[in-house]
């Protein structure tokens, strides 16, 4: 006969009485508390992932490693005398580097929804800017210090980098880790399935990185035009140009000026963020999964 | 006299494209109650509880939550709300007081009041010592814990519950339909679930049972029992023959049957004559028959006219438990 309620003799684990010491009240909510939270889960999700540490920064070393090994001997960037590959490609990678993680952090948008743990995001009372400011400020922060080991085994290699330009550069690499973290959220939200963001990354954001001047730059004025039109190409010549404050005479020539790429990279950054916001408020498909 | 309402739902639908899922419903929950959404998959309760989870918005009609419209204030209400949902919401990447910690964060918790109230509810759920082990590593009925330890940690004054004994063993039921009471007698806690398991509804103060969105019968279990009657009897006739024994009994033995698919419910006052009359007068016709006191299956069949389960070989059917209680009698 199938077990009821009714017939179950003892528990099995005792259950003990709730405390009284405890009193029951509301709650008062705090965004910045519930963003904090949001972020640290990135990072503890992502240190006992060790595939994720291991794709995450060896990809990128692997690609300028063996890039530049075949690259080197035949590529001068235009309107320098001695910038060669492996340094042209060094802040391309780290560019890519962010762009991986911010992708990586993205995706655990669309496994939190279905997983399930999304929902109990969705139903505590938090605004949802503080669920998109937890989760970028997360993929921020990774995307950072993975740069920062990448920069560090740049220094060691003999990467020309100033100092004032290294300070410079990764408080604007930390822009262009928000914005790209965004432009990931975004493209997640409303995705169902991983495979499909894997499809949008090698379609949308893998091209986008190519042709940001992070691999090469514009050599001939249609893809000059394309790279114009390329918000990622205003982040990258942006970060050449504070990573070399001082030493301006190795930014390759046709990379966009300073001020219209600090300009077009704080814009993409805001909007990325309101957006994300936005996007956040719509409910979708998975929210009412069962 | 019931306690002033926590919960009000007022004249609510709502439509998945094309599909109706909730239909003009009314309901009341009374502040410090158990009560029960009971109903067969794609009844709605589903919907329902994601409507008062604030998870999905409203189209018609108006929920209230402790005087707060879930409409217009979904914030607040969401301060006073408890949710353990049906599939699992724990981070099973994160050890167990991680989770415990984040759910905090959420909430506004945090230092010696969220430690102290976080290490409370580990003790009393019977997960303390698990406090440092990662989620993946803990039992599908410890999982379903730490979900209501999420759901009870701010200490809200409405706890829902989406199916909340999946996976758990008799044990387990009973060690959480516990804790339950304890929440309702001791801090006045509402509780509302939802259920497809006509045995776990029973334990239920009140139980609302749901048929395409509309809902059929509500009240206490035992009153709803008693308006089908004192005892049941349920006939299996043999092969082609339900219309026609249907027929003879009801006309011969002067009492009420119904006809669900393949079996024959019989109302009467006097079961036990009643029974024996049937054996004598149509014994050859009949091959199976069963005798017990009336379950919610009952009262949904009275008031929809199909079973509660329409196939009735799914596997964890409440369908054979719920009959558990019934005395069998197979003919030849």
């Amino acid at each position: 006969m199938a077990s009821t309620l009714h017939d179950t003799p003892e528990r099995n684990i005792p259950v003990q009485r709730i405390s009284t010491t405890t009193p029951m009240s509301g709650v008062t909510s705090h965004p910045g508390l519930a963003a904090w939270s949001l972020g640290y889960r990135e990072w503890l999700r992502f240190v006992r992932q060790r595939n994720r540490v291991i794709g995450a920064i060896g990809q990128p070393v692997i690609f300028w490693v063996f890039l530049s090994a075949g690259l080197q001997e035949s590529f001068t960037a235009a309107g320098t005398s001695d910038v060669q590959f492996l340094e042209y490609f060094f802040p391309g990678t780290m560019m890519l580097i962010v762009l991986f993680t911010a992708i990586f952090t993205t995706i655990s948008v669309i496994e939190d929804r279905r997983e399930g743990f999304m929902q109990s995001v969705l139903v505590a009372p938090i605004p949802r800017f503080s669920l998109v400011a937890g989760k970028l400020a997360g993929g921020a922060s990774l995307a950072m210090a993975q740069a920062v080991v990448f920069l560090a085994l740049g220094l060691i290699w003999g990467m020309p980098f100033p100092a004032l330009g290294l300070l410079a550069g990764m408080a604007f690499l930390l822009i262009c880790a928000v914005a790209l973290t965004g432009l990931g959220f975004i493209l997640a939200w409303r995705m169902d399935s991983v495979q499909g963001f894997h499809a949008v990354m090698s379609v949308f954001l893998i091209p986008m990185w190519l042709l940001s001047g992070a691999f090469f730059p514009a050599s001939n004025p249609w893809l000059a035009w394309v790279m114009a039109v390329n918000p990622m190409t205003y982040l990258m010549a942006g970060f050449r140009w504070l990573l070399y404050l001082g030493s301006e005479e190795r930014i390759a020539a046709g990379t966009p000026g300073l001020a219209v790429s600090l300009l077009v990279s704080f814009a993409f950054c805001a909007v990325m963020f309101w957006a994300s916001c936005r996007i956040a408020q719509a409910r979708v498909r998975g929210d009412v999964r069962s | 006299m019931r306690p002033s309402p926590a919960i009000v739902i007022s004249n609510i639908s709502f439509a998945y494209s094309a599909r109706q899922a909730l239909a003009n419903l009314s309901l009341d929950v009374a502040s410090g109650e158990i009560f029960a959404l009971l109903g067969p998959n794609g009844s709605g309760k589903s919907t329902l509880f994601r409507l008062l989870a604030t998870l999905i918005p409203l189209q018609q009609g108006e929920i209230d939550i402790l005087s707060i419209s879930v409409r217009t204030h979904a914030v607040e209400v969401r301060k006073r709300l408890g949710v353990v949902f049906q599939s699992p919401s724990v981070d099973a990447k994160l050890r167990v007081w991680e989770n415990i910690r984040h759910q905090g964060w959420l909430y506004g918790l945090s230092g010696r009041e969220l430690t102290t109230r976080g290490q409370e509810l580990l003790a009393q759920l019977g997960l303390a010592d698990r406090a440092h082990d990662s989620v993946e590593t803990l039992s599908g009925g410890l999982r379903r814990r730490l979900e209501l330890a999420k759901g009870m940690l701010h200490c809200p004054s409405i706890l829902l519950m989406d199916e909340p004994s999946t996976g758990l063993d008799p044990a387990a039921r009973y060690d959480f339909w516990t804790y339950l009471r304890q929440l309702r007698d001791e801090h006045g806690v509402t509780v509302l679930l939802t259920t497809h398991l006509l045995e776990e509804a029973d334990h239920a103060d009140r139980v609302a049972i749901l048929s395409e969105g509309q809902i059929v019968a509500c009240g206490a279990p035992e009153e709803l029992r008693k308006e089908v009657g004192q005892e049941s009897i349920v006939v299996h006739p043999i092969p082609d023959h339900a219309k026609q024994l249907a027929a003879g009994i009801a006309q011969r033995l002067n009492v009420q049957t119904r006809t669900i698919e393949d079996e024959i419910h019989v109302t009467a006052d006097d079961a036990t004559a009643t029974i024996a009359s049937l054996l004598e007068q149509f014994g050859p016709m009949v091959s199976e028959l069963r005798l017990g006191k009336p379950t919610l299956e009952d009262v949904f069949v009275a008031r929809t006219g199909h079973r509660f389960w329409n196939r009735p070989a799914d596997g964890d059917s409440l369908d054979a438990k719920g009959r558990a209680n019934r005395k069998g009698v197979r003919n030849g």
